[in-house]
């Protein structure tokens, strides 16, 4: 017999699917198929299964071969090397729970660590933005029953956020969206003709890096004012009907992007998106949603800006939070050589930030907590698999309109398997008897 | 030897996303993540036959992948390697006080590379790193 597992949270991207079923065999060991997930969702739910997977933490020899260690040296390893740095760097923190965070947190006060998530290489510009300029959003919710204009700014969901679209923003059937596609009007602005640009009524293929350019010109086309004959690779007559488009709208929403924040400009980007969205609120309703990547990064930026009041690149370093992107963001400590250990959690910096800084990682002591092997795990001295977060453990995440959403335990992790949340309160443990404090 | 300079961004694309969560060791991974897509004037413009190995180089560094015709355009000038460690290999370090490299944007030639491998994505790093 078998038993099917409903309502459960996907725990890959932003959009944090609710409506996954799971059918698991009856001891409750093993996932036999997964429903409604998009293609990347459903094979990380399957890939929990592998027969290959890593359970138990391994330290590199000197030949470069690992060896199995228990949870135990893998903790008292991590806190050594994090007690030892006098900046320590504590990277990740997005594709894990809000709790495991939390303890993660109370690690890094107490060592003086720089605690920095997966926004510093995503909307890292877009939260420096919203500092500068503030933010007029809104809920998922509120994008599928009222939103009549779509527009993905630098962003391709068809690719990165397989079910935005039929969740929330071009297909859904809403309570003032009745018609579904038919209520609504669809506008990409890649510099590519996207998979998302196939779905569009109209597709501006804007220059590359030569955003700030096109909503500069939008908000002069608001205006009606004169614009020149180009506007970043665009004809004028284009940014008219895109500026009018949106005005008739009665609720307009800009998702936007890796292509804003990505490309010359970034946060100034993000400043005048923003901007074009405070426009339109003076002619209709308008709101800006930034599309989140990892499934809890925003979950990161919640818990650290009530604990610490910044949403990434924390360092605690000084006794206190301060908080300077550029000086205390991971690339650029990375890069200038300034922290002397490397802690990830919940992230692949090995593939995701530039070798510059991941051959930094590869110099310094360093640990990988993460279910599977990555090329973090491949440069850092410890691996240490862990549970996966919303499969083998529930947790608390936040989805990309900041809605917290309890995501749910499907199957029980391998044998012996600790969850991240658990190993962090063993490395707290080992830091507290270092430093000497009451545990 | 022929080359080309394109204009080269990168990002997610859906193989990438599910030959990651598959395993990043594993060999779909680099048939995902270790290729160029090249708008068709400039394959033709490169004279190389689709899908043959490429070296793909900038001031940041330099990757060996593979050179295929874009999914996704036509973008005569611009050039796509998914997000991944092929592609952080030559992406501009840059972040201008940001704490943002600039992932896209970065000016790369393109030479023909043939009979050169495309490596795994541990073995690339590793390499890198200066192991053997």
């Amino acid at each position: 017999m078998t038993k099917l597992v409903t309502d459960v949270i996907c725990p890959f991207c932003g959009t944090l699917c609710d409506d996954i079923i799971v059918k698991v065999s009856d001891d409750g060991k093993q996932i036999l198929e997964v429903e409604n997930a998009c293609a990347i969702g459903a094979e990380k739910f399957l890939h929990a299964q592998s027969p290959d997977r890593i359970t138990r933490p391994r330290m590199k020899q000197e030949n470069g071969e690992w060896k199995e260690v228990t949870y135990e040296e893998a903790a008292k390893y991590t806190a050594k090397i994090l007690c030892d740095a006098k900046k320590p760097l504590m990277y990740g923190w997005s594709s894990t729970s809000c709790e495991a965070q939390s303890t993660g947190h109370m690690i890094a006060e107490k060592v003086g660590g720089i605690v920095d998530n997966t926004a510093t290489v995503c909307h890292g510009p877009s939260l420096i933005a919203v500092h500068d300029v503030g933010i007029p959003s809104c809920t998922l919710g509120e994008v599928k029953n009222r939103a009549d204009r779509i527009v993905f700014w630098g962003c391709n969901p068809a690719h990165a956020h397989p079910r935005h679209m039929s969740r929330y923003s071009i297909f859904p059937r809403g309570f003032f969206t009745v018609k579904g596609q038919k209520s609504r009007k669809i506008i990409v602005v890649d510099p590519r003709p996207t998979d998302t640009a196939s779905l569009a009524d109209m597709h501006v293929q804007v220059e590359q890096g030569r955003d700030y350019e096109l909503l500069d010109a939008l908000r002069v086309a608001f205006k009606g004012e004169e614009l020149p004959d180009m506007i970043a690779g665009v004809p004028k007559e284009k940014v008219y009907e895109l500026a009018e488009l949106l005005k008739e709208g009665r609720f307009v929403t800009i998702f936007f992007g890796m292509g804003v924040t990505h490309s010359l400009g970034k946060n100034h980007n993000i400043d005048i998106a923003i901007a074009v969205t405070a426009d339109l609120n003076k002619y209709t309703k308008a709101s800006i949603i930034p599309m989140r990547g990892h499934y809890n990064v925003t979950g990161s930026g919640q818990v650290l800006g009530w604990q610490f009041g910044f949403p990434f690149c924390v360092d605690l370093s000084r006794g206190f939070a301060r908080y300077n992107p550029g000086e205390t963001s991971s690339n650029d400590l990375l890069q200038r050589g300034e922290v002397d250990a490397s802690f990830v959690i919940g992230s692949d910096p090995g593939s995701h930030f530039p070798f510059k800084s991941v051959k930094k990682i590869y110099d310094l002591p360093s640990v990988c907590i993460d279910p599977h092997m990555t090329p973090t795990a491949a440069v850092s001295k410890c691996h240490v698999p862990v549970a996966l977060v919303g499969i083998e453990v529930a947790g608390s995440c936040y989805r990309m309109d900041n809605v917290p959403i309890e995501s749910r335990k499907v199957v029980d992790a391998p044998e012996g398997m600790l969850t991240d949340a658990e190993f962090l309160e063993m490395v707290l443990e080992e830091v507290n008897k270092i430093k000497g404090a009451a545990a | 030897m022929t080359s080309i300079t394109v204009n080269l961004i990168s990002g997610r694309t859906i193989q990438q996303g599910v030959s990651m969560e598959a395993g990043k060791e594993k060999e779909d991974y680099m048939k995902s993540c270790g290729i160029i897509e090249l708008d068709a004037a400039d394959i033709a413009a490169l004279g190389i036959w689709k899908n043959s190995n490429v070296r793909v180089s900038s001031e940041f560094g330099s990757v060996i992948v593979k050179a295929i015709e874009t999914t996704q355009g036509p973008h005569p000038g611009l050039a796509w390697i998914p997000m991944g460690p092929w592609a952080n290999m030559v992406v501009d370090t840059n972040t201008y006080s940001t704490g943002m490299p600039t992932f896209k944007g970065t000016k790369v030639t393109v030479e023909p590379a043939e009979d050169e491998k495309v490596l795994s994505s541990i073995e690339l790093v590793l390499t890198a790193c200066g192991e053997e």
